[in-house]
């Protein structure tokens, strides 16, 4: 793999350490407008001063704050072409897409625009810095307009100031896009950082569906800090499914949030694979009668892996639905957090709003917090939530095994067919095959 | 030595014995049906022949073809040819039952060796019609929503796909109507033969006039205590298991 000439650079000038420690980097000087260069400097200014999160707040409670170490990592590094090369050959995620941008390091490696057909309706799929440039007053109304209310603000200023890399879709109303979008995110090079950015603006009626992959390209540490915001229109529909599989070394957090317009409907799974320690925040907010957001996270989780997840569904008017499904598989010593909680505002009448967490524990040393809750303001609401934590089934093992299945594949079956529920809720097949594909890859790659 | 052959075997659940030296030979291509009361142990065989964890050998031996099972893995000794077809069939949420016969059939072929999926299915869709299955099944999870016949229906596409040495089929018959027991029978039936030998556990006569058995063994608190032609099973049929109890010293008829 090229990735070797990164690592094993006998100088130890591979090209992540030629690169500024990111906490004395400052905010990024290129941005593509003068008014989005001064944004992005406010921005490290208050990632200075927003305190780093503490144990005593509710809101990391549980959290791993050792795991919080900025002052390691260094601003992004440049990619050298051989390396960009091998990278290109590897982003293809989907057979048939309708656009695909491809950054390593927050470099933009590939844009793969939308066809003419799509371009002639309206459809926008631009990297981060085009869209900043070309259509700075969409941009205004959209980019990181929802705060990080789940504890994440320091992230989230850091990501503002750092932020280069990213997708911008835009789907004017009533089109409808079949096929779906594409972006790669490629962590590499030691102690290097990526700050992923990806916002999507579904007009009224539209729909479209993009697939985020993130990655290390080698072992190496890292850090990835990414944001990404939906904004659902009337009747749009939005299907979001993000692929996390860093490497062992990588720390991330991800600030999530989305916003569902009058009867649409969102659809958002993360897989979580990937990474050391990873924090992810998701905020559904439903703002028009009729909205639903259908939230959805598999992790996968073994070794010392650590996955924190805080989510938060706010049904902010009468008539709206969402539906939480997050599973967790944990073996070794892995460790996940879950904080849930659904906040029915006052005035928000007839919500339907559930959230269901479950944990399968594949070693007595793994542990899984839950912590799922409730925050009712309305009436006649019909809310659940609930989470609970199980090991495999003697009876379905044995099952398993006396049909000759060799125990560790028995217990591969089993987590495979606990993890089904979630990816058959994305009702996107060709996608969840790949799901299905990743998660089997994991399982493979260990052990060996 | 072609057979599954049980000695003196004692088996015990926690503390409790419920197989109390249990002799049995089934030498393959011939069909045996065990029967007896609740409680005599007929289960409890079933499962530790098959090599369920809970339950604990604590004397004997069995042995497949003259070689011990004893101390092998479950999983071990199904691939040495053994099938259990369990009387409640476990179900297994997300699991697709194409995708669960495939990691069966797969773990039999030498290591490295991948299964040949088209071969594969075309044999499974030939078993299923065997069966009366539709193909549907296939894609549905592992014994998810299936109803008792189609459970245990399953089981015996199972058996079929798996081509054991020796099948014990622990109650095959419950919860079974007549049609569905046909069917099941039918499956059975098609698959005995010189290459299997096949014990039936039962505690109704019924299932035995649909697969006719070459033996009879009649299991009375943890050990069998009468072996006949088929003719045995019309007689317990006839008078109950209490002619057999009354026959037998004090101890052993209390289950």
């Amino acid at each position: 793999m090229t990735t070797a000439t990164l690592e094993s650079d006998p100088a130890g000038k591979a090209v992540g350490n030629q690169q500024p420690l990111l906490l004395e980097a400052g905010a990024v000087t290129t941005s593509s407008t003068p008014a989005f260069r001064e944004e992005q400097a406010a921005a490290w200014g208050r990632f200075k001063e927003v305190p780093m999160p503490v144990r005593t707040d509710e809101r990391w409670r549980f959290a791993n704050l050792k795991a919080i170490q900025l002052d390691a990592y260094r601003a992004p590094a440049p990619v050298d072409a051989e390396l960009a090369r091998t990278l290109l050959d590897r982003s293809r995620e989907m057979e048939a897409v309708a656009g695909r941008l491809v950054f390593a390091n927050d470099q933009l490696l590939a844009h793969e625009p939308v066809s003419e057909a799509l371009r002639a309706k309206g459809v926008l799929w631009l990297p981060l810095e085009r869209a900043v440039a070309e259509h700075p007053e969409l941009m205004a109304r959209h980019f990181m307009r929802e705060g990080a209310v789940l504890g994440s603000q320091k992230f989230a200023e850091l990501h503002r100031a750092r932020v280069r890399a990213g997708s911008v879709l835009y789907v004017p109303r009533g089109v409808e896009v079949e096929l779906p979008f594409e972006a790669h995110h490629w962590l590499c090079g030691e102690a290097g950082s990526a700050f992923p950015h990806t916002l999507i603006i579904a007009e009224e009626r539209s729909r479209v569906t993009l697939v985020d992959v993130l990655r290390s390209a080698g072992e190496d540490a890292g850090m990835v800090c990414g944001v990404n915001d939906l904004w659902l229109g009337a009747g749009a529909q939005v299907t979001y499914v993000s692929v996390q599989d860093w490497s062992r070394r990588v720390a991330g957090w991800q600030v999530n949030a989305t916003v569902v317009g009058r009867d649409a409907r969102a659809t958002a799974l993360a897989l979580q694979l990937g990474g050391a320690h990873v924090r992810s925040e998701n905020v559904s907010r439903l703002r028009g009668q009729g909205g639903r957001s259908d939230m959805l996270a598999i992790c996968v989780a073994d070794g010392s892996q650590e996955f924190d997840q805080r989510t938060l569904q706010v049904h902010e008017v009468e008539h709206t639905s969402s539906d939480l499904l997050f599973k967790n598989a944990l073996d070794d010593k892995a460790r996940t957090i879950f904080a849930g909680l659904i906040r029915v505002d006052s005035g928000a009448h007839k919500t339907d709003a559930y959230q269901k967490v479950r944990n399968l524990l594949l070693s007595d040393e793994a542990e899984a917090n839950s912590a799922p809750g409730l925050e009712i303001e309305a009436d006649d609401v019909r809310c659940t939530h609930g989470a609970t934590t199980g090991q495999i089934e003697a009876e379905e093992l044995f099952y398993l095994l006396s049909r000759g299945i060799p125990l560790r594949q028995a217990q591969r079956l089993i987590v495979n067919g606990f993890l089904h529920e979630v990816i058959e809720r994305l009702g996107a097949p060709c996608i969840g095959e790949k799901l299905a594909d990743r998660v089997q890859a994991k399982f493979e790659a260990e052990r060996r | 030595m072609s057979s599954l052959s049980i000695r003196n075997l004692h088996v015990r659940i926690g503390e409790k014995e419920i197989l109390r030296g249990l002799n049995l030979e089934v030498p393959k291509g011939e069909v045996h049906a065990i029967m007896g009361p609740n409680g005599s142990g007929k289960s409890t065989l079933s499962k530790a022949i098959a090599g369920h964890p809970d339950y604990t050998m604590t004397c004997g031996e069995v042995l497949l073809d003259g070689e011990s099972v004893l101390g092998l893995d479950p999983d071990v000794r199904a691939r040495k040819g053994l099938f259990l077809a369990f009387q409640y069939p476990m179900e297994i949420p997300g699991v697709s039952n194409a995708n669960f016969l495939r990691a069966a059939v797969q773990a039999r072929l030498p290591e490295g060796e991948e299964l040949e999926a088209t071969e594969f299915y075309a044999r499974m869709y030939e078993k299923m019609d065997l069966l009366e299955m539709p193909r549907a099944f296939t894609a549905r999870s592992v014994n998810e929503g299936f109803s008792g016949g189609e459970k245990k229906r399953n089981e015996i596409l199972q058996m079929a796909m798996l081509e054991p040495r020796y099948a014990v089929l622990d109650e095959t018959d419950s919860g079974l109507d007549i049609d569905a027991l046909k069917v099941v029978s039918n499956g059975v039936n098609t698959l005995r033969g010189p290459g299997m030998g096949i014990l039936l556990i039962t505690h109704y006569q019924r299932l035995l006039d649909y697969i006719v058995p070459d033996y009879v063994h009649v299991m009375v608190g943890g050990r069998i205590v009468q072996s006949g032609g088929k003719g045995l099973a019309l007689e317990l049929e006839e008078k109950g298991y209490d002619f057999i109890k009354e026959g037998l010293p004090e101890e052993q008829s209390v289950a």
